[in-house]
C-alpha cells in the first residue's frame, strides 16, 4: 500500500492507505473524522466538501493518495473545540440546518466562498450554494446565514 | 391543576440545542458508528424489472479474499419472520415480501443476494462476481394499464395486479344533483414519479451477540420502536432483547418511518452470522430501491350552481404502488377520496380509489402521502374557475368555510373544529396584493407578451392522527435529577424537526424552570418508553402532549413537597424561574432544585406517605384529527423562448395553532414548499418501457438548489386547537400546498395563450411543448 503524508486539521499524518481509497473514506475511517459526510459519492451533493490547501473540493471524488503532501481541513477543523466559527454561528442563528447531514459540506463550502468573496450579492451567494444540496431547509435559512456570516466577518454587524 | 407558570419558552424562536454538534461535524449518524470486528454488507440487485431467476452463482464471490459470506434466498428466506410493519401485519392486501428474491425478480433493484465482507470495497467487488442469470419476462410498467393486465402479474400469487379497491360509489343521488347543476367540470390530472431523497441514505449497523441473545441496531430511522418491533419479528429475537439507536438521522420525509425491507434483511443476516454488520445504502440504491411516491392519476368532477357554489365533488384516483409498497399496502387512495372536500363546503362527495402493483420500486410514505386530494381539488378549482369565467380566488371565496360555520362536518363525516382556511386565503392574497398582480399580469401580457401567472393551493391537513394506532399515542418520561436538572425521554425519532429543542421548551414552561436545565433524550429504545416515532405531523400535538402531561404530574408533586417544606397549601404556590413561592408573598420561596434534592436525598423531610424521588411517565393520545390549514400563493413567469419557469413570489399563510418555536415552524414550511416546487418543476424519476430506471444519479434526478428557489414569505394565523398545548401539526403541509400552487400558477400563465395543462412535471421541455 502507498505511504501517504498529509496535514489534516493542522495535524501531520503519516500512514499507509490503499490506493483506491477515497479521501472521504480515508478521513472518516482512518482519521476518525466522521463530520465529512457522503450523500451521493458522485460529486453532486457537496456533503463531503473539505478544504484542500484552502480550496473547497469534493472528497468523494479524490483518492486519499492525491492529497499527499497537501493540507486538508475538514468541518472539525473549522473552529476550535467547543466554539463556532462566524459561518457556523450564522447557520445556527438563521436556522440554516435541520437534519444536519448536508451541513458540514455547506459550512466548509461557505467558509471557502466567503474567504474569496467577502461581500457577495444575493445572486453570487445562491450561485455559490448551488453546489451543495439540502433537502430539509429549502435553502431559506442557509442564504440568510451566508449574508449574516459575510456581515460578521467584514465587521459590518 | 395547582399553581401557575407564565409561558416563557413556548412561542419563542429559541436556537436549537442540536446545532452546535451538527455544525462542527460531531453529529452521530449511522455510518459514523464503527467498532472492531464490524463487517460491511452490499446487495446484489436485479437489473431487470421482471424476470425468472435461472441461477445465482456465488462461488467466485465467496472465494474472494475478505469475503465472509454471500447469502441468497436459499440461505436466508426460511429464517425470516414477517417483514410487514406493525400497523399492517395482518392486512390481506399486503404484497408478498420476501428477504431475497427466490424464483423471480419484480423490479430493478430487487435484492437477490447479500455480500458480507471485511470492508465495503471488497463487498462491492464481490457483488460484481455474483453470476446472476435471469430469463426476462414482460414487465408491468404502465400503472394505467396494469389493472387490466391479467397475463403479466407482478405478484403471481395474488392473481391480480390490483392491490386495493374501495369506493363511495356514484349513485342516483349523485346523478340527481348533477342534473340540477349549472356547471359540471371534469378533468384528469397526473402526478409523476418522485422520491423522498433524504441527504443521508438509509443504513443500519447490527450487532448480534449470540451469547446474550441481544441485538443492538444503530439505524437511520424516524421510528426506533417500530424498528425494534420489526427487527424482532424478522429475526425472531425477543423484542425486549432488541435495542435500536438513532442518535442523528439525516432526513427521511416518511422514507424511514416504517422499517424498510433492506434494513430487515441486514438484521437477519447479522443474526444468522452472529457477526456485526453495517450496510450503508449508496445513492443509486436510494434512488432505485428505497421507495417512490406521487404516481397518481385522478379524474375528478366538481358540480356547481349558477353562483359558483359547489354542490358536489367526485374523485376517481388511481395510484401506482410499485412492486413492494413500503409501510402501506394499497397506498393511500381512500384518504385521497375522503379528504377531497378540503377547505370547501362540498355537500355531496363520492370517490373511488384503485391501487395497482407494477414492476417498479415500491410506493412509500412521502411528506403528505395522500396529498393528491389537494393537488386534484386545487387544480380542479382553477379549471372550474376558468370554465365558469370566475377568478380562481373568487371561486374559492364563494366556497371556503368561514369561522362562523364551525364546527363543520364534511360529507365524509370529518369534523373541522378550529380551522381558518378563509383567514389564510385572505391573508395570503393580501400579502401578494392579488388585484395588483392581476393588473400587472394583464399589462405585461398586453404590452410585452410576457406570461405571468398566479396559483393558489388551499388545504386543511389532517395532522397528528389519533385514529390510527400506534401513530396515535406518545409517552414521555421525565426524571428530575437530585440537582434539579431534568431529563425527558421519549420514543421519538427527530430527524431535522428540532425536538431536542422544542420538547424542552414545553417542559421548561410547564415546570417553570430554565430551558438549559432540561434535556430530551430520544432516538433510543433503551432510554425511552414505547412511542410512535416522528412522522405524520404529530410531534407538537402528540409528543408535546405527552411532555406536557408528564411535566404537570412532576410539578404537582414538586408543589406538594414545596408546600410541606414551606408550610403552605399546594394550591397557593407558583413557580417562576425555578423558584417556588406562595403567590403574593414572593419572599417565601424554595428552589425547584432544593425540592428535587429533598425528594432524592433527604427523604425524611418529605410529607408523610409521599414516595421519594421526582419524576413521572405520562401518555397522551391525540384526538382523531387535529386539523391545521394553510394557503400557498405563488407567482411565476414563463420564458417563452426557453420554457423555463421562474417563481417570483412565494407566500404561505398558515395556521398551526400555538407555535412552540416559530423558527422551526417556518423551517418546516420552507422545506416542504421547496420539495413541492422541486416535484413540479425539476424532479422526475423515469423508467423506460421495460422498467429500466433512467434517473439513477443526482445528474439525472434533479433536486432544487439555492439558485432556483424563491424567497418564501410567511403569514401566520394562530388559533388554538382543542389539544392541551393548542398546537396543530404542520410538518407535511408545505409539501401538500406547494405542488398545486406552482402548477396553478403555470396553468394560469399558459391560459393567457390558450394552452392547457393537466400533467406534471413542468420542466422546460414540457412548457415549450405546451406553448402554441
Amino acid at each position: 500500500m502507498p505511504h501517504v503524508e498529509m496535514t489534516v486539521n493542522g495535524e501531520r499524518r503519516h500512514t499507509e492507505v490503499e490506493d483506491r481509497k477515497t479521501l472521504a473514506d480515508f478521513l472518516r475511517e482512518d482519521c476518525g473524522l466522521t463530520g465529512t459526510h457522503l450523500g451521493c459519492e458522485h460529486g453532486v451533493c457537496g456533503a463531503c466538501t473539505v478544504l484542500l490547501d484552502g480550496d473547497a473540493v469534493r472528497s468523494c471524488l479524490l483518492f486519499a493518495v492525491q492529497a499527499a503532501g497537501r493540507e486538508v481541513t475538514t468541518v472539525e477543523g473549522i473552529a476550535p473545540a467547543g466554539e463556532l466559527s462566524a459561518v457556523q454561528a450564522a447557520f445556527r442563528d438563521c436556522h440554516g440546518l435541520q437534519c444536519g447531514f448536508c451541513t458540514p459540506g455547506l459550512v466548509v463550502s461557505v467558509t471557502a466562498f466567503l474567504a474569496d468573496n467577502p461581500d457577495p450579492g444575493d445572486a453570487e451567494i445562491r450561485d455559490a450554494l448551488s453546489g451543495n444540496l439540502c433537502r430539509c431547509t429549502g435553502y431559506q435559512g442557509i442564504v440568510r446565514a451566508v449574508k449574516e456570516a459575510a456581515e460578521t466577518l467584514s465587521g459590518k454587524a | 391543576m395547582t399553581g401557575t407558570t407564565a409561558g416563557r419558552f413556548v412561542g419563542q424562536s429559541v436556537k436549537r440545542r442540536e446545532d452546535p454538534r451538527l455544525l462542527t461535524g460531531h453529529g452521530e449518524y449511522v455510518d459514523d458508528v464503527a467498532f472492531p470486528g464490524l463487517l460491511h454488507a452490499a446487495f446484489v440487485r436485479s437489473d431487470m424489472a421482471r424476470a425468472r431467476i435461472v441461477s445465482v452463482d456465488v462461488t467466485e464471490a465467496r472465494a474472494l479474499p475478505g469475503v465472509v459470506a454471500v447469502l441468497t434466498a436459499a440461505d436466508l428466506n426460511h429464517r425470516a419472520g414477517p417483514l410487514q410493519p406493525t400497523m399492517l401485519l395482518h392486512d390481506p392486501a399486503n404484497a408478498p415480501l420476501r428477504p431475497l428474491a427466490d424464483t423471480d425478480v419484480r423490479f430493478v433493484g430487487d435484492p437477490v443476494a447479500i455480500v458480507v465482507a471485511e470492508n465495503r470495497y471488497v463487498a462491492e467487488d464481490a457483488c460484481d462476481l455474483v453470476q446472476l442469470e435471469l430469463d426476462p419476462l414482460p414487465a408491468v410498467v404502465d400503472f394505467e394499464t396494469a389493472a387490466g393486465d391479467t397475463e403479466n402479474l407482478v405478484h403471481p400469487e395474488k392473481g391480480t395486479n390490483v392491490a386495493q379497491e374501495s369506493a363511495f360509489p356514484l349513485d342516483a343521488a349523485w346523478d340527481a344533483m348533477v342534473a340540477e347543476a349549472a356547471h359540471v367540470v371534469t378533468e384528469t390530472f397526473h402526478q409523476h414519479r418522485q422520491t423522498n431523497v433524504p441527504m443521508e441514505t438509509r443504513g443500519i449497523v447490527v450487532d448480534f451477540d449470540a451469547s446474550s441473545g441481544e441485538l443492538h441496531a444503530w439505524m437511520s430511522t424516524q421510528n426506533p420502536h417500530e424498528a425494534r418491533a420489526a427487527i424482532a419479528r424478522a429475526t425472531g429475537v425477543g423484542e425486549h432483547l432488541v435495542r435500536v439507536t438513532a442518535r442523528d438521522v439525516g432526513g427521511g420525509f416518511g422514507q424511514k418511518y416504517f422499517t424498510p425491507h433492506d434494513e430487515l434483511v441486514v438484521a437477519l443476516t447479522a443474526a444468522h452470522l452472529g457477526r456485526a454488520v453495517k450496510w450503508i445504502e449508496d445513492r443509486r440504491e436510494n434512488l432505485i430501491a428505497s421507495n417512490h411516491a406521487r404516481v397518481d392519476r385522478s379524474t375528478c368532477t366538481l358540480a356547481l350552481n349558477a353562483d359558483g357554489h359547489i354542490l358536489g365533488g367526485y374523485i376517481d384516483n388511481l395510484e401506482d404502488c410499485g412492486a413492494f409498497p413500503v409501510g402501506s399496502t394499497g397506498g393511500v387512495g381512500p384518504f385521497v377520496g375522503m379528504l377531497f372536500p378540503g377547505p370547501y363546503r362540498m355537500p355531496m362527495l363520492r370517490w373511488k380509489s384503485t391501487a395497482v402493483w407494477t414492476n417498479t420500486c415500491g410506493r412509500g410514505a412521502y411528506r403528505g402521502p395522500w396529498m393528491m386530494e389537494t393537488v386534484a381539488r386545487e387544480q380542479l378549482m382553477d379549471a372550474a374557475a376558468r370554465a365558469i369565467g370566475l377568478d380562481p380566488l373568487e371561486l374559492r371565496r364563494r366556497n371556503v368555510i368561514h369561522a362562523h360555520e364551525l364546527p363543520h362536518t364534511t360529507a365524509m363525516g370529518f369534523e373541522y373544529d378550529v380551522v381558518t382556511p378563509d383567514e389564510t386565503l385572505e391573508q395570503a392574497a393580501a400579502l401578494l396584493d392579488y388585484d395588483a398582480f392581476r393588473a400587472e399580469q394583464e399589462r405585461a401580457f398586453r404590452e410585452d407578451g410576457r406570461l405571468l401567472g398566479v396559483g393558489i393551493g388551499l388545504y386543511v391537513e389532517p395532522s397528528s392522527m389519533g385514529s390510527i394506532d400506534p401513530l396515535s399515542t406518545e409517552t414521555a418520561t421525565i426524571r428530575v435529577q437530585p440537582t434539579g436538572k431534568v431529563v425527558v425521554s421519549m420514543g421519538s425519532g427527530s430527524h431535522g424537526q428540532g425536538l431536542e429543542t422544542t420538547m424542552p421548551q414545553v417542559v421548561a414552561d410547564e415546570l417553570g424552570i430554565a430551558l438549559d436545565d432540561v434535556v430530551l433524550v430520544q432516538g433510543d429504545t433503551a432510554s425511552s418508553p414505547f412511542g410512535r416515532g416522528t412522522g405524520g405531523s404529530g410531534s407538537a400535538v402528540i409528543g408535546g402532549g405527552a411532555c406536557r402531561e408528564a411535566a404537570q404530574i412532576v410539578r404537582a408533586k414538586a408543589f406538594e413537597i414545596a408546600a410541606h417544606l414551606m408550610e403552605a397549601a399546594p394550591a397557593d404556590l407558583e413557580i417562576v424561574d425555578g423558584e417556588i413561592s406562595v403567590r403574593g408573598t414572593p419572599a417565601r420561596t424554595v428552589a425547584f432544585a432544593e425540592v428535587a434534592r429533598v425528594a432524592h436525598l433527604e427523604t425524611a423531610r418529605l410529607p408523610d406517605g409521599l414516595a421519594p424521588g421526582l419524576g413521572a411517565t405520562a401518555s397522551y393520545k391525540a384526538p382523531p384529527f387535529t386539523w391545521s390549514n394553510a394557503c400557498h400563493v405563488c407567482t411565476v413567469e414563463l420564458d417563452r423562448h426557453t420554457g423555463l419557469v421562474r417563481i417570483d413570489r412565494y407566500i404561505v399563510s398558515e395556521d398551526c395553532g400555538v407555535m412552540i418555536n416559530p423558527m422551526v415552524v417556518e423551517g418546516q414550511i420552507a422545506g416542504g414548499v421547496v420539495q413541492g416546487i422541486g416535484g413540479v418543476l425539476y424532479e422526475h424519476f423515469v423508467y423506460d418501457a421495460d422498467g429500466n430506471p433512467l434517473t439513477t444519479t443526482f445528474l439525472d434526478y434533479l433536486l432544487p438548489t439555492a439558485a432556483e428557489v424563491p424567497t418564501i414569505e410567511y403569514g401566520h394565523v394562530e388559533t388554538r386547537s382543542n389539544t392541551p398545548g393548542g398546537h396543530k401539526g404542520m410538518g407535511e403541509g408545505g409539501a401538500i400546498g406547494a405542488p398545486p400552487a406552482v402548477f396553478n400558477a403555470v396553468a394560469d400563465a399558459l391560459a393567457l395563450v390558450g394552452a392547457r395543462v393537466t400533467r406534471q412535471p413542468l420542466g422546460p421541455a414540457q412548457i415549450l411543448a405546451l406553448l402554441p
